[in-house]
């Protein structure tokens, strides 16, 4: 199967009055088609930037090298009439504030079918039927009534399932969800993500899902990417990154998720320091100031992602990756 | 509500109601709060969460109700003795930028509450009480004379923090102190309060959504919806045997701590949400939402009970639910 989705040594900077920084850089990944990919990183870590780069959504402050390859075209730079045919249909994305995505004078079913009379070149009342129907699909109640409503008038949760109907119109093979639980209730975010993961078997799309919260994007990614400072420094199937992380920051993380189950603690364990601010450069690894296993080599010379050995596919970016 | 108090009582909350407009925020709340205690409050956006905060604080105006703070109704008494009361009371809030002055240095910031309460305090005192703070919390003596725009969101919490301290106050309010933060700052930040309140005794009532970091830091926990508490319980009934059944899908709710194999999972029975995001009127708020709901639920209001030692639940259907 032909690879849906493939990012090649893209780098995102944004320019400053004097200087201009780099958000994202050397960052390679690829997506197959119907696999979902759960992308982790801090805020400012340039998690999102690099969708964004692909979507063609940076501001005009930003400038963004590599290859972004989309069913085997280049998109990375593509003029937006050339972007629009398949942004919105067949790559779509969710974003985290549902309320702010959507138009608010605009009532949902006429935001729902214009994406249809758009891109599929249905005609108004069609599209509305077809809207109507997606709509059932998402598990929205009412859903006639719905299409008759203003964003305002619906519940986070719901606005959320709307823009997820919304993405899904026209089949896409790749949905882009950037923190799409984050504005929501816990209750309610356990209902999107049983939602995202239906729709991902009934439609069969890939999902990329990006997420600071690694228990979020636990229970539905096959494979995860941890982005640091701009980098990716791991890659693994999700059990497997659970099970055996090997990147220092990776083992960090894990354990700093408070749990529900196991003993209490009477501290929470931390990782000290803090992530570096874009911009904020140096010669070796990123992570070296806060990693308790730093050696000198960390400081002087930055470890490439590479594989640990030929019998798996997880990658790591660490001159000493953790085994056990 | 607690017999068995480890402490000083410090705050009785009682029959305490918040209106905004026609719309009740905050109804028939009421708890007791002892030195030393961490209570943890947790509920979904719009529950009541900041406001019981809030009029517990007099920053809003409850009708109806009383919070007694060793013995004083706050919310009778005037401005000149409020002022004095709340010397011990201190609150910090979810959003660590916005809730600091951006045109103040942190020197500022943090010494205000010294310059309002201790005026007669001099300079030079008051500088070396703020750089004993900050330190506490875990910033040098050389921030004094920065902007809250030069740090980052886990050192803006801990300016917050060191600026709530300062007078030691004997009750610590934390709305979402964590919630804007990074998962790898957030524990840092909880220990700090942990560690600041075993060094001090300061009683806390801290706020999240998160329950399982309510979960570490809380001797009792309060659980609200829709503006009333729906359970009382220490943290082990609480987590071990949850009754309430918006408590039961708050905790299935909470994703896994790691990915289970496909086809594992055990299927969560997470609350529906309400089409339009409010609760019907009369009876039991949470009933839409209910499996357990029962035609009772519609007419009447259940009130808080204690159906176990220190275990409070409201729902008529609590006995049912204990197995």
């Amino acid at each position: 199967m032909q690879e849906l989705l493939r990012i090649e040594d893209l780098a995102v900077s944004f320019a400053l009055p004097h200087r201009s920084v780099y958000a994202v850089r050397q960052v390679s990944l690829a997506v197959q088609p119907g696999e979902c990919i759960g992308v982790v990183g801090e805020s400012g870590s340039g998690k999102t930037q690099v969708f964004m780069a692909a979507m063609g959504l940076l501001g005009s402050n930003a400038a963004s090298t590599g290859s972004v390859r989309f069913g085997g075209k280049e998109i990375l730079g593509a003029n937006p009439k050339q972007l629009n045919r398949i942004r919105g249909s067949k790559l779509t994305m969710i974003f985290q504030d549902p309320m702010t995505s959507l138009t608010p004078h605009l009532k949902i079913g006429t935001q729902l079918a214009e994406v249809l009379v758009v891109h599929a070149g249905k005609s108004w009342h069609d599209a509305r039927a077809a809207a109507c129907r997606m709509l059932e699909r998402v598990r929205v109640p009412e859903a006639e009534r719905r299409l008759n409503q203003y964003p305002h008038e619906l519940s986070g949760g719901l606005r959320q399932r709307v823009m997820i109907g919304m993405s899904l119109l026209c089949e896409p093979m790749l949905v882009i969800a950037d923190e799409p639980t984050t504005a929501l209730d816990v209750t309610v975010q356990a209902q999107i993500i049983a939602l995202l993961d239906a729709m991902r078997r009934e439609v069969g799309m890939a999902l990329v899902l990006i997420s600071h919260d690694l228990g979020v994007v636990a229970g539905l990614a096959d494979r995860i990417l941890v982005v640091y400072a701009g980098r990716v420094v791991e890659s693994a199937s999700a059990i497997e990154l659970f099970r055996q992380p090997q990147h220092p920051y990776t083992a960090e993380l894990l354990k700093c998720i408070p749990s529900l189950s196991g003993p209490r603690l009477e501290r929470l364990p931390t990782l000290p320091g803090q992530p570096p601010r874009p911009g904020d450069s140096a010669d070796g690894c990123a992570f070296a100031p806060r990693c308790r296993w730093v050696a000198e080599r960390c400081r002087k010379e930055r470890p490439m992602l590479r594989a640990k050995d030929a019998m798996h596919d997880a990658q790591v970016a660490c001159h000493f990756p953790l085994v056990t | 509500m607690n017999a068995s108090s480890k402490g000083e009582l410090m705050l009785r909350v009682r029959d305490l109601r918040v209106d905004f407009g026609s719309r009740t925020a905050l109804c028939d709340v009421g708890f007791d709060l002892f030195a030393g205690e961490t209570l943890g409050l947790v509920g979904e956006s719009g529950s009541g969460k900041s406001t019981m905060a809030r009029a517990i604080l007099r920053l809003v105006r409850a009708v109806r109700g009383s919070v007694e703070w060793r013995g004083r109704d706050l919310l009778s008494c005037d401005a000149t003795e409020l002022r004095r009361q709340r010397r011990e009371l201190q609150i910090v809030f979810q959003d660590p930028l916005a809730s600091l002055n951006p045109r103040m240095t942190v020197g500022e910031i943090v010494s205000e509450p010294l310059r309002i309460f201790e005026p007669t305090m001099d300079a030079g005192a008051r500088l070396i009480r703020v750089g004993a703070m900050l330190e506490t919390v875990g910033l040098s003596t050389g921030v004094i004379g920065r902007y809250p725009h030069e740090f980052s969101g886990g050192q803006c919490q801990r300016i917050g923090i060191a600026r709530a301290m300062i007078q030691r106050p004997r009750l610590l309010i934390c709305d979402e102190p964590v919630s804007s933060l990074d998962v790898s700052i957030q524990g840092q930040i909880v220990n700090l309060l942990l560690d600041l309140q075993r060094d001090t005794g300061t009683a806390m009532i801290f706020i999240s959504h998160n329950l399982a970091v309510i979960r570490h830091l809380s001797h009792r926990i309060l659980v609200i919806y829709s503006g009333r508490l729906v359970e009382i319980a220490s943290r082990d009934a609480l987590f071990g045997s949850p009754i309430h059944p918006y408590t039961r899908a708050l905790l299935a709710a909470v994703p896994p701590a790691r990915p289970v194999p496909r086809g594992e999972s055990p299927e969560p029975h997470p609350a529906p949400e309400i089409a339009s995001g409010r609760a019907p009127a009369g009876g039991c708020a949470y009933r839409d939402r209910c499996r357990y709901a029962v035609a009772a639920c519609a007419t009447a209001v259940p009130l808080l009970e204690e159906v176990a030692p220190e275990h409070w639940v409201a729902c008529h259907r609590a006995r049912d639910l204990i197995a």
